[in-house]
């Protein structure tokens, strides 16, 4: 699917994901947190940079892995994106869903 | 003489060791296995025993029983593992050098992870059934319960043979329905991810089985504790969900052995090369089943499969040839449904599980996707199947350690 956000037309799945993480900037995150009713805060995008930080490293996304961080706690990680913070940081992330194995 | 050492002697050790052994030549190689159990456990059991399906005799055996002739097999705990030097130390202070070492350790549970969970009311009130210890505790319990909550509950992801929690639903289901007390149990079924069936597929196939079993469903929640003084589960979120009874599957972590030796991810599992299955960090250390940090569902099938590829690749590597990036992640496996039917599936790395039959493309006998009574004999065959051909390594006729898309209407996965 196709869709204009920040003035750039970008390929989401039919879930609102970015099929293609070069599309992305801090322009289409910002879009893409308001379409979630989330205003990002300078707190929100170090959790965004965490995000991408394990996104490059290939390294799974888990709340687990939040919680040994130390740089981060849990609880306010589900403050900042209220209902499903891992899918919806992602998608304001730009990048892919995580994914659990059957 | 070259040593190879097999750390594990579970479903993936045991394996290797029945394969390597007429592989390797005798003269040149010697072959030993550690393990700190003398008793091996057909785990996929551990999901009938709760219910008196199976008996305590029928999942467990002698591990050595089923080490080959010409195989060293120690029985003792390992203490480290030192990659820089070739070698382990066992507990007892013992070394062991190593040309090749492979790492087939397992998973296990974790419920010292979660606040609240294994405190006063651990076996108790608050079960798991991924132990033998567990899974006898819980028959017990559930011989004499009167009826209640029962919560079933998945900790986190990912955890070995992911749908046992859900087949414990379904039996448990068909369980108190044939002892006349389904209407005094409520059943419910708590997990992390969006639904109780991962894959998009599974789900728009699968869904109504819950709601056929009148089965409620929590998801997305995240456990943060359990208030075993109020009898309920509480998340990040903040959703709580009362039980009588709670039936959990704790976290899953690799040995701490993993985490001692520094060799491992978050939850102690090996970065492995997920097509050849060696080691990330060292090209003489291989890993195999649910030790390494796989992408692929952490289950005797999927050990089964990479085994093969496994042997073929340590044959290589002797040699001195290039690896064979062979391993697709393929895995099957039967899901229980209770009332004596169950389901199988088929899938890998990036194909969804698919409809159609298994393993003669068109024919079957097993139907994938779909619950059967053969099935559910497949399931129940797989036992013996398990003692008798699994663990020897003996090949399993017609079933490929690839997956065949022949016979199967499959989707490539996102
Ligand atoms: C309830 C349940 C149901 C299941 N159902 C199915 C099913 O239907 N189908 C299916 O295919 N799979 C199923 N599985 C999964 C399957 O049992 C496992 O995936 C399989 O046993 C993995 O084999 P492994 O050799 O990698 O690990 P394991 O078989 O767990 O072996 C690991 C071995 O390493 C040893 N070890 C670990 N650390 C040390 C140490 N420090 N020192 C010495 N020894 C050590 C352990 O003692 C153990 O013997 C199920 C599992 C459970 C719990």
């Amino acid at each position: 699917m196709k869709k204009v956000l920040a003035n750039k037309e970008i390929d989401v799945n039919e879930e609102g994901y970015l099929l293609d993480f070069t599309q992305w900037n801090k322009e289409v995150g910002n879009s893409l947190a308001e379409e979630c009713d989330i205003v990002l805060t300078p707190r929100h995008w170090e959790f965004i940079e965490y995000i991408h930080d394990k996104y490059n490293k290939e390294e799974p996304l888990s709340i687990r892995g939040i919680k040994k961080s130390g740089e981060f706690d849990v609880k306010e990680f589900y403050a900042l994106f209220p209902g499903g913070p891992l899918k919806k940081a992602t998608l304001i992330a730009g990048i892919p869903k995580p994914k659990s194995c059957i | 003489m070259k040593k190879l050492i097999i750390l594990g002697a579970g479903t993936s050790g045991t394996m290797m060791a029945n394969h390597l052994v007429s592989k390797l030549d005798k003269k040149d190689w010697n072959i030993t296995i550690v393990d700190q159990y003398e008793t091996h456990y057909y785990q996929p059991g551990f999901l009938f025993l709760p219910f008196d399906i199976y008996t305590t005799k029928q999942v467990k055996k002698k591990g050595k029983k089923f080490i080959p002739k010409g195989v060293n097999y120690v029985q003792e705990k390992i203490e480290l593992i030192l990659p820089a030097e070739n070698k382990v130390t066992l507990e007892s202070g013992k070394d062991l050098n190593y040309d090749i070492l492979i790492v087939a350790t397992g998973t296990k549970t974790a419920p010292d992870e979660t606040e609240g969970m294994d405190g006063p009311e651990w076996y108790k009130s608050i079960f798991d059934f991924y132990t033998y210890e567990g899974a006898k505790a819980l028959r017990d319990k559930l011989r004499k319960w009167e009826g209640g909550k029962l919560v079933i509950h998945i900790t986190e992801m990912p955890i070995k043979c992911p749908v046992a929690p859900l087949e414990f639903a379904f039996l448990a289901d068909s369980f108190f329905k044939h002892k006349g007390m389904r209407d005094k149990v409520d059943i419910t079924f708590v997990t992390p991810l969006d639904g109780a069936f991962t894959k998009p597929k599974a789900t728009a196939a699968l869904h109504y089985l819950l709601e056929e079993k009148n089965i409620k469903e929590v998801t997305n929640f995240n456990i943060e504790r359990v208030d075993y003084e109020n009898n309920k589960i509480i998340d990040y979120a903040d959703t709580e969900v009362e039980y009588d009874l709670l039936v959990t599957v704790p976290t899953n972590m690799g040995d701490a052995l993993i985490e001692r030796s520094g060799m491992g991810d978050d939850l102690n599992y090996i970065p492995t090369n997920k097509a050849t299955l060696q080691s990330i960090d060292n090209e003489n250390i291989f890993a195999i089943g649910d030790a390494t940090n796989l992408p692929a569902s952490k289950a005797g099938s999927v050990a089964h499969f990479e085994a093969e590829i496994l042997t073929d690749n340590i044959l290589r590597y002797i040699n001195g040839e290039p690896l064979k990036e062979e391993f697709d992640g393929h895995a099957n496996c039967f899901i229980e449904t209770g009332n004596g039917k169950a389901l199988l599936i088929d899938f890998n790395y990036t194909h969804e599980p698919v409809e159609g039959t298994f393993p003669f493309p068109g024919v079957g006998p097993l139907s994938l996707l779909k619950e059967s009574r053969t099935n559910h004999m497949g399931k129940m065959a797989f036992r013996w199947i398990y003692w008798n051909m699994l663990i020897k390594g003996i090949h399993i006729p017609f079933v490929s350690a690839t997956m065949t898309e022949k016979g199967k209407n499959y989707e490539e996965a996102k």
